[in-house]
């Protein structure tokens, strides 16, 4: 057996509609699998950039890329993983803030640069953003003093500029 | 001048050439219809909506254009889906057109109304939902440029009513212009190069064509590359009619159902040069010991069936026959000193070959007053017309006979749904076969069970005077699957049986056409005669010997030299 890889593929597609569905289509009636989407418009508003993050062996990924260039509405394909890249992704967490804990969720906010968007007498709601480490790290601090609930987005990334 | 959507969509067909289009209509599309008649173009009635999709492939395949088909919305949309997805597996340049309820219900579960482009996503090359009529003509244009440009395949649009009911501007664009899809054509010289020396080491050479000789037009060039060489040549069941099926080079088909030599030699080859085939597991059997000594050689135009299921060598994207021609260029300049140098021996080859040969594993036994062979048959009907007719089938025996006895000695003769498998395809394609070729001979090998599929399309014939002649196998089973039930279930039939067909000879009259029946060895060719001379669709029962099976037969899954011989 090949060793799986993880891979982060960035897409530009036409920005229509229908479009997402052929791109994560594509993934669901071969059996590949996508572990994270984020979609967005350009610069250019008549194309849109995904982002997705797929696992597979290596001849799976190639199939992977080969299949998303050949969809008609997909202008380009860059599997970000064989260059330099700068990746985030954006987490919302609603963490149980009572008195006795409210200290201790300010100094994880404080540590790791995140921000308080919301506060109500048992809850602060935090934003985080940063990489998959960042994000699970603060996912494990908050997690003794009780989450009650958390929204991701998907990874977005973005290719390094050229020294 | 303002013209209507229905308006701009005939005119934007005739501008692509279109000559027929194989339809049935429906209340949204009423407005296509009543235009219709004005124009040049033929419309065939058929008498199922998914048997003018295959109507439309066959006449795509047998003259080499875009096939066209127009429908209504709802049922008559997905009525046409197994067709498609029977071209899109074959990799034919088909546009269909479906109505739809008009944009501002669509969504709202209207009367006919269903989501034909979500069906169809992952069974079309492409397909568009067209919200309006002033893009609509562009629509068409980019349509038919995809429907046969790169690999070609079917193209769904669908046309929302209030779409082809209002007023736009006419203008057809000249050019298509697309910022994605660029499929490459010119093979990499450099994967040339790197192909060519492999063939000049090749001690056991082998080439295997695909459906992609055909549809590139290279048959000529395979031929002349596989005499040059003198590089033995098998196919895909898509291949047949690549490469005459009547040469010294010639090994038969490969795979399941494939000749003893061909499966032989293709396990044992040390240089495998696919060209335009796509490496169905029908064709490799078990993939680990696919041969396992080779080095492969694979033309393509679609990237992605370069290495999806096995590993390649030496990798060519481009069309085949682009790549066929830059191959003979470097053959013909270094022919002298290294084809001929004896650089590219393989004379034990061909002896080992020759060897294989002679184990004929495609033969029968004729009993003089025996139940009728239905390999004999489908001999005599190859012999009757010195294999100058074109040649439709079903699914199932009937298909692999017709290829094993019927041989194919020119591209686009021999047409059967390969991908899909899709019973109730051959009596169709009959027709578009012979639309596309009036003067032809077309003859439909079927099964008992296919044929009740679409024999409602002897209609279809009959009205429009097509004369094409079906010739059933009728061994009153679902012979393919008995078959397996009788190999691997130990004689277990069940669902298998058909009896309680009808008497095809009177269902063939009541239709209007001609019925004949033989079943007895002697009738055979006195029918087959007297069903050429007949001018009219003719359709012929021949009650064959029931329990026949096909072979060779590898077992699904088994290595292609697990052959079981009879
Ligand atoms: C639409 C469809 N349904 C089912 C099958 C599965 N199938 C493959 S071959 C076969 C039997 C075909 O019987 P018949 O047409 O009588 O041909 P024979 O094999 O007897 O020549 C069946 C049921 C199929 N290929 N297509």
């Amino acid at each position: 057996m090949m060793q799986n890889e993880r891979r982060t593929i960035s897409v530009l597609v036409d920005n229509e509609p229908g479009v997402l569905s052929r791109v994560t289509g594509l993934f669901s009636g071969r059996g590949f699998n996508i572990e994270s989407l984020s979609v967005g418009e350009t610069l250019d508003p008549t194309i849109s950039r995904i982002t997705l993050v797929t696992t597979g062996s290596p001849p799976i990924i190639e199939q992977i890329i080969k299949q998303l260039r050949k969809l008609i509405n997909v202008i380009k394909v860059v599997d970000l993983t064989e260059t330099e890249f700068v990746e985030r992704e954006m987490l919302l967490i609603k963490v149980r803030a009572e008195a006795a804990s409210r200290a201790e969720v300010l100094r994880i906010v404080d540590i790791f640069r995140c921000k308080v968007v919301d506060a109500s007498p048992h809850f602060y709601t935090v934003e985080v953003t940063g990489s998959e480490s960042k994000i699970q790290a603060v996912l494990d601090l908050f997690t003794p003093l009780g989450i009650e609930e958390i929204v991701k987005t998907g990874k977005i990334a973005i290719a390094r500029s050229k020294k | 001048m303002e013209s209507s959507g229905a308006e701009i969509l005939l005119e934007s067909l005739m501008r692509e050439g279109v000559e027929v289009i194989f339809g049935y209509p429906g209340g949204v599309i009423t407005d296509i219809y009543d235009k219709l008649p004005s124009t040049k173009i033929r419309h065939v009635l058929v008498r199922h909506e998914q048997a003018a999709v295959h109507a439309a492939d066959s006449y795509a395949r047998a003259s080499g254009k875009v096939g066209v088909v127009l429908v209504t919305s709802g049922p008559g949309a997905t009525n046409t889906v197994t067709g498609i997805a029977s071209a899109y597996m074959d990799s034919v340049p088909l546009v269909v057109l479906t109505g739809q309820v008009p944009t501002g219900v669509i969504g709202n579960d209207a009367f006919q109304e269903v989501d034909i482009v979500g069906i169809t996503r992952s069974c079309t090359k492409h397909n568009y939902l067209v919200k309006e009529t002033e893009k609509l003509a562009a629509i068409i244009k980019e349509a038919f440029h995809l429907a046969s440009f790169g690999r070609p395949g079917p193209i769904l649009v669908d046309l929302p009513k209030d779409v082809i009911a209002r007023k736009a501007e006419f203008r057809y664009p000249r050019k298509v212009k697309m910022r994605s899809y660029k499929p490459t054509y010119e093979a990499h010289p450099k994967q040339i190069r790197k192909a060519f020396e492999l063939m000049l080491q090749a001690k056991k050479p082998v080439i295997l064509a695909g459906g992609g000789v055909i549809s590139s037009g290279a048959h000529r060039e395979l031929k002349t590359l596989a005499e040059k060489m003198r590089f033995p040549v098998t196919t895909t069941l898509m291949g047949l009619g690549g490469f005459p099926g009547t040469h010294e080079l010639w090994l038969g088909m490969l795979g399941m159902h494939g000749t003893y030599q061909a499966n032989m030699a293709v396990a044992a080859c040390d240089l495998l040069i696919a060209i335009g085939a796509r490496f169905d597991d029908r064709v490799t059997g078990k993939l680990d010991e696919f041969c396992p000594d080779a080095k492969l050689i694979h033309i393509d135009i679609d990237p992605t069936s370069i290495k999806k299921n096995v590993d390649i060598h030496v990798p060519i994207v481009g069309d085949c026959r682009n790549a066929l021609v830059k191959l003979l260029n470097l053959t013909a300049k270094e022919f002298k000193d290294r084809v001929r140098g004896g650089a590219s021996d393989h004379r034990a080859w061909l002896r080992q070959i020759k060897a294989w040969r002679e184990t004929y594993s495609l033969k029968y036994d004729q009993a003089k007053d025996g139940p009728i062979k239905p390999q004999y048959v489908v001999e005599e009907i190859y012999r009757l017309t010195k294999g100058n007719a074109i040649i439709t089938t079903e699914v199932g025996q009937n298909q692999m006979w017709a290829a094993q006895y019927y041989h194919f000695t020119k591209p686009r003769t021999f047409i059967t749904s390969g991908g899909l498998g899709c019973m109730g395809f051959g009596l169709p394609a009959a027709l578009g076969a012979q639309i596309a070729h009036p003067k032809k001979l077309v003859i439909d090998i079927a099964g008992d069970g296919s044929i009740q599929m679409n024999i409602q399309e002897l209609a279809t014939a009959v009205e429009n005077k097509l004369p094409v002649k079906v010739a059933i196998l009728n061994n009153q089973y679902l012979g393919m699957v008995r078959q397996f039930q009788e190999i691997f279930y130990n004689k277990r039939y069940f669902a298998t049986s058909l009896t309680g067909a009808p008497d095809f000879v009177k269902l063939s009259e009541a239709y209007g056409a001609v019925g004949l029946r033989a079943e007895k060895p002697s009738e055979v060719t006195p029918v087959l005669e007297e069903a050429l001379r007949i001018k009219r669709p003719v359709l012929i029962d021949f009650r064959v010997e029931q329990e026949e099976c096909v072979y060779p037969m590898v077992p699904a899954g088994a290595p292609i030299t697990n052959m079981l011989l009879a």
